[in-house]
């Protein structure tokens, strides 16, 4: 296994408690940070590690810290994005509920950085129990002096508290969080203004999510360089991949960046292979948003070399044959599963989470939901494939937010690349209609099987 | 001051100015279409993105060109921005999209519907929409409710513009309806059984560019073209009291509120003057209301012609059409 | 009709939640409370409710009702003692979630957004609740029940049942 920076203790029994967090070097980070730096050398540091946002926009961290209106004099903010929803997605899950500590931490000396005095974690609704861990360790670390006010005797003080959603997708968008977080709908705001400039209250504002806000903590500690010696290129660090589908051994799996893909899908230390002793055949690598790629392409580039985990390595090829790190939700599917309906399950998705302000999502999500309910219950024409696509462009890059283009990655990619089993669909309506048709009889395509190079 | 050039025409405006209020002042067949943008209320537009348009050049300090398309009505302008409106095959294609987006769960109420004639959906469908449409799955319905005694709303019908909501929160003292669930399950409602009657509320009508909102009191009672619009003002403590009377002979059939050539109200007016002075009597008639040509509402009126500003308005589309800068652009009322 | 008000701990409880944001800022807290009203009044929210949680943080009901109809933890309508609610994205479907929408509705004798006849269960599909590790899952109230099989569903419908106890997101709040 490489190195494990965020769960290097993940299996200390009582991690999740503050005396045993503090033992094995729990808040070093920030009593580094607040008794021998200045914010500003903390940003530079963030900035130098090359950390890149792991909520699945992959900005560079340091970089959109550096952005905050120092100038202004309203109160700042740090928000973190722990509102998780991205199918496919549930690292911030396990570390918030295995080490709370981490990310209190993080949040201490990021917002230290940032001069925020008050901070914010906001958190999906349906993770309510996850609430009061998280409650239970702010007071621990409250009573240990390490928020509140003068924290650790120096003039810095920070209160942190946690704020619920309540089922909403698009409040992991992050000013559609910010609306959701003043107590409104959550209906994404028009950048510019940026968050940075005018975000909670209209004051300057930093949202990132748990995993970048984690991985703060062991920047300090350790160094920037040393942090961006694990990694290749501008992929630097590690990152929490959530392994799910048809695999032997789904969960949550921390790597380096730059581990090969191949190795993450058959080795024991992570997923262990295709299940069932099946055959792979298709994988979305980042969350249910990205592009989906079928086996010959995950496992090497259009150019035939092996394909990496890091976001240069898995964009390689835009999104002709290349697809995106994003959140790091690692979905795997067997010969038995179905694109279509796979495809239906995530579009029903994005059309239960538009927020309805812009026509092209509110609309085209709708549209395109039910279009694949047709194909893949066995109504679907011939024609209904390239209107697929057509709605899928006529989406992507009009709309307020990314969820539209969230929306129409998908679709445009699954028919891309396995346009025939959609044909098949619309070929063979009586064999479809039973929902288990891959099952019964695996559909023989030009995706080809793992190993091969496609046509 | 900044200057920028839309579609090849350069004009300068102030610092802050949004595109699209920089392509009104150029005025002519570059100005964006716009469905949720008000200029008279507040924060609205940035929704419906049927203004969409091409921002080529950001800035003369920073030339490189936006990677997408950006909603004019809510993006200022930079200095030395080059912005594509019409000259753009991609935001022409990218509004056909929009139209198609906005049409398949509306109704096809044409027939019965009282906007027809006046609808900034049908003009915009007309303009730059297809003729067939491609969706065959059912449409989301709604059943009609009344929001008020006065105002009748087809849900169905709604864009969700938001337009009325603007109203509601800035004109009147208290906002009683809004937009409930989300997606395309989005509905304006009160929720409970609720009259929205606060004085101003009848601007919600005027403001709602297609017929979901309309005026009661006028319902069914004529087709807008076959209508004699008159400026008429009266005498009002409650607001400005200048406004459109839609006669038949001696008949006036409905007020509304005045709008300008863009089709948006500068002054309101209060329910009193919009509903209860149906009577000729009521009001000081200062003439026939100047419609636009290309409107329909103009079929069946004869009007002077100002031979002047017609031949000023030629020269301006050909100047437009050899893509030179302007000479100062006309006022002309709708 | 009975006067809706919180209890005097859960009216504590708001003032607290409500001190987190900044003054004039108390409309943040209507998301948390409205939580907290759904847990004291019978998992929904009536419109008596949302207008009582307006008139604690002085705001217009329409504000409430805006908010509350958006979210999907919110229910507007009365809901069964156990709301079960079975993730459907793709993730948990690969590993059959399906099937365990099927099981439930045969155990239960009613379809995916039914309450059973004694008022005991409502059985809804819900979207992607983060536990794609250990799909397929189910979520009831706060709890997550994951790596589910026919017979451990048997046997939670089982202790559901006996417990009789309303499922709720906001048991032991700190």
């Amino acid at each position: 296994m490489g190195k494990q920076i965020l769960l290097e203790h993940i299996n200390v029994p009582g991690i999740h408690t503050f005396d045993v967090y503090r033992k094995t070097g729990g808040y070093a980070s920030v009593e580094k940070a607040l008794k021998t730096m200045t914010p500003d050398q903390v940003t530079e540091e963030v900035k130098e590690s090359g950390l890149r946002g792991r909520g699945g926009a992959g900005f560079p961290a340091g970089l959109k810290w550096s952005f905050l209106d120092r100038k202004s004099d309203k109160p700042r903010y740090l928000v973190c994005n722990a509102d998780e929803s991205e199918p496919g997605t549930f690292k911030d899950r396990y570390l918030m509920e295995k080490i709370p500590h981490l990310l209190i931490e993080g949040m201490i000396t990021s917002s230290y950085a940032l001069g925020a005095r008050t901070a914010y974690i906001y958190i999906r609704g349906e993770y309510m129990y996850i609430v009061r861990i998280l409650e239970k360790a702010i007071e621990e670390a409250r009573a240990a002096g390490f928020l509140g006010n003068n924290i650790l005797g120096t003039d810095y003080s920070l209160e942190l508290y946690v704020h619920p959603g309540a089922g909403a997708y698009i409040c992991g968008e992050e000013t559609a969080l910010l609306e959701s977080l003043e107590g409104k709908r959550g209906n994404p705001r028009l950048k510019p203004p940026f968050p940075a400039i005018a975000g909670l209250y209209a004051c300057p504002t930093v949202v990132n999510n748990v995993e970048t806000i984690a991985s703060v903590v062991s920047i300090i500690n350790i160094s920037a360089d040393k942090y961006n010696d694990v990694g290749i290129g501008k992929s630097t660090g590690t990152k929490l991949i959530s392994a799910s589908g048809h695999i032997n051994k789904p969960g949550v799996y921390e790597i380096e960046l730059g581990l090969p893909v191949e190795e993450f899908i058959y080795s024991d230390e992570y997923c262990g292979g295709i299940w069932k002793g099946r055959t792979l055949k298709a994988v979305v690598a980042g969350g249910s948003s990205v592009p989906i790629l079928p086996a010959s392409l995950i496992l090497k580039t259009a150019k035939g070399e092996p394909r990496l985990m890091t976001y240069e390595s898995l964009a390689d090829g835009g999104f002709v044959s290349g697809t995106m790190l994003g959140s790091g939700g690692f979905i795997v599917m067997d010969e038995t599963a179905c694109i279509v309906r796979n495809l239906w399950t995530y579009t029903r998705f994005y059309h239960h989470e538009s927020c309805g302000q812009c026509s092209p999502c509110r609309e085209g999500t709708g549209w395109m939901e039910k279009v694949l309910h047709r194909i893949e219950h066995g109504h679907g024409h011939a024609e209904d494939i390239d209107l697929l696509v057509d709605i899928a462009k006529k989406i992507e890059g009009n709309t307020i937010c990314p969820l539209g283009d969230a929306a129409a990655w998908p679709v445009a990619s699954a028919i891309r690349h396995f346009r025939d089993e959609f044909e098949y669909h619309v070929k063979y309506p009586e064999k479809v209609k039973n929902p288990r048709h891959f099952e019964i009889e695996p559909m023989q395509s030009s995706y080809t099987l793992a190993g091969t190079v496609n046509a | 001051m900044a200057k920028v050039t839309i579609d090849g025409i350069e004009t300068e405006v102030p610092d802050g100015t949004t595109i699209l209020n920089a392509a009104r002042q150029i005025g002519g067949a570059l100005v964006p279409p716009a469905m949720c943008y008000y200029s008279s209320l507040k924060d609205t537009g940035g929704k419906c993105r049927v203004c969409l348009v091409k921002v080529s050049q950001g800035s003369s300090k920073d030339p490189r060109p936006l990677p997408k398309l950006v909603a004019s009505c809510r993006t200022p302008v930079a200095d030395g921005m080059v912005v594509q409106n019409i000259t753009s095959p991609d935001v022409l294609e990218a509004r056909k999209g929009v139209v198609e987006f906005l049409l398949i769960n509306h109704p096809l109420d044409c027939p019965i519907c009282d906007q027809a004639g006046e609808c900034d959906l049908q003009n915009l469908a007309y303009e730059h929409g297809a003729a067939n449409t491609r969706y065959e799955e059912e449409r989301r319905t709604f059943e009609k409710t009344d929001i008020g005694d006065k105002i009748k709303l087809h849900m169905t019908r709604c864009i969700l513009c938001y337009r009325c909501t603007f109203v509601a929160d800035q004109l009147t003292e208290e906002r009683v309806h809004g937009v409930m669930n989300r997606g395309d399950a989005s509905e304006i409602s009160t929720y409970i059984e609720k009259a929205v009657d606060n004085e101003f509320s009848g601007n919600m009508i005027d403001v709602c560019p297609v017929g979901a909102l309309t005026d009661k009191t006028f319902r069914f009672k004529s087709r807008v073209w076959f209508t004699n619009p008159l400026d008429a003002h009266r005498n009002c403590d409650k607001c400005c009291g200048k406004v459109v009377l839609w006669t038949k002979g001696e008949e006036v059939l409905r007020v509304s509120a005045r709008k300008d050539q863009f089709g948006e109200v500068r002054e309101y007016i209060c329910n009193e003057c919009r509903y209860d002075h149906k009577n000729m009597k009521d009001w000081q008639v200062e003439g026939p209301r100047h419609i636009d040509r290309h409107s329909v509402i103009s079929q069946n009126h004869y009007e002077k012609i100002d031979l002047q500003k017609l031949k000023r308005e030629i020269d301006r589309q050909l100047i437009f059409q050899k893509g030179k800068q302007l000479p100062e652009a006309n006022e002309s009322a709708s | 009709m009975a006067e809706i008000k919180f209890s005097d701990e859960t009216l504590a409880l708001v003032h607290r939640i409500v001190k987190r944001y900044p003054e004039g800022k108390q409309k943040s807290a209507l998301l948390p409370v409205l939580h907290l009203a759904q847990a004291e009044f019978d998992g929904w929210l009536d419109v008596p409710v949302m207008d009582y949680v307006a008139s604690l943080l002085n705001i217009k009901p329409i504000e409430v009702y805006e908010v509350a109809s958006f979210y999907s933890m919110y229910n507007l309508s009365p809901v069964g003692k156990c709301l079960i609610e079975v993730c459907q994205t793709g993730p948990c479907w690969l590993r059959g979630s399906d099937d365990i929408v099927g099981h439930l509705e045969k155990r239960l004798g009613i379809k995916n957004g039914e309450t059973t006849s004694d008022g005991m269960f409502t059985l809804k599909t819900v979207e992607c609740l983060g536990s794609c590790g250990t799909a397929p899952m189910l979520q009831c109230g706060a709890e997550y029940y994951e790596d589910l099989t026919p017979e451990k569903i048997d046997s939670l419908l089982e202790k559901l049942k006996t417990s009789g106890e309303r499922s709720t997101y906001m048991k032991s709040r700190v």
